[in-house]
């Protein structure tokens, strides 16, 4: 996604704004995962998300000429498709009231993980892949809006701190503070399901991977 | 320095980031030593943190490409091309 490189992309850029509209195709292919998963991971509604990921494209080579280059081009399409989910979830809220949104304050308040000594055990009784990846949308979801968009751009598109802090507008310790909560909850609300599931065993001080080849990005970002 | 497991618990987002300043950090691996709660507790925190960033946890909708750009192409066709 970010092989791009940016004098390419701002080249791109400069051609669309002087009328090679055309081109806007080519200038997003990289992010259309981007801007979808973030919508869905928010809203955890394929069809919503597929609109609303159109609207972040549509709206993007609208407004295309405010973009300055000040922000990555990626991290400046993130804030639009951002905008568009908090838009569709205010809108589904108007209907129905979200109890879970006004959790409190942002300090970690008492936080007490799920304890599970023996959770590196038994595959026999880890669910079906399926099964966990629904757990885990679901349980993304049922994070109060402001952790779940920090981790969202965080954890699932992976975007640094700076990028989060700048898409989201907030400042890089708030960042840091919610991600903190929002891995915490997810982990007290997932650590049951994750027996045998994770794929990744320990031995000794290194992690190695059961059945599946290592992708190098996270693999490297999470087993250093 | 000697840290208490809720201490620990503080901590664990920063120590997965690479985050902990030094003195922390040595604090931190020295309780994971010796704790197997704390150690269970990073470790399913840093493996849903992997399964959160495997692609196939979230997916695109079959055809999802094609029709964002069949829609782009009505948009960008009222702007004249090249």
């Amino acid at each position: 996604m970010r092989a791009v490189a940016t004098t390419n992309e701002a080249a791109l850029i400069a051609r669309v704004l002087a009328g090679e509209t055309q081109l806007f195709h080519e200038l997003i292919r990289p992010y259309e995962r981007l801007v979808y998963v973030t919508i869905f991971a928010i809203l955890k509604n394929e069809s919503e998300a597929e609109d609303g990921a159109q609207e972040t494209m549509i709206s993007a080579f609208r407004n295309l000429r405010s973009f300055r280059g000040e922000a990555k081009f990626s991290t400046w399409l993130v804030t639009i498709a951002m905008n568009e989910a908090r838009r569709r979830l205010r809108k589904a809220k108007s209907a129905a009231e979200d109890s879970l949104e006004e959790i409190g304050p942002e300090s970690d308040g008492d936080f007490t993980p799920a304890v599970l000594t023996d959770w590196r055990e038994i595959p026999s009784q880890a669910l079906e892949r399926k099964e966990l990846k629904e757990k885990l949308q679901e349980a993304v979801k049922t994070l109060p809006e402001k952790y779940r968009e920090v981790f969202v751009l965080r954890d699932i598109e992976e975007l640094n701190q700076e990028e989060t802090a700048s898409a989201l507008g907030i400042n890089v310790t708030l960042v840091k503070v919610r991600l903190h909560r929002a891995r915490m909850m997810l982990q007290k609300l997932l650590a049951p399901y994750l027996k045998g599931q994770s794929g990744f065993v320990k031995r000794g001080q290194t992690w190695e991977m059961q059945g599946k080849p290592a992708r190098g990005g996270f693999f490297r970002r999470w087993f250093q | 320095m000697k840290l208490e497991c809720k201490h620990v618990w503080e901590h664990i987002s920063g120590y997965l980031d690479h985050q902990l300043d030094a003195e922390m950090l040595a604090a931190v691996q020295k309780h994971l030593e010796s704790c197997e709660v704390c150690s269970a507790i990073l470790d399913s925190t840093r493996n849903i943190l992997v399964l959160t960033a495997d692609d196939q946890t979230y997916e695109l909708p079959v055809g999802y490409s094609e029709r964002l750009h069949e829609r782009l192409a009505a948009v960008l066709g009222g702007h004249g091309s090249s």
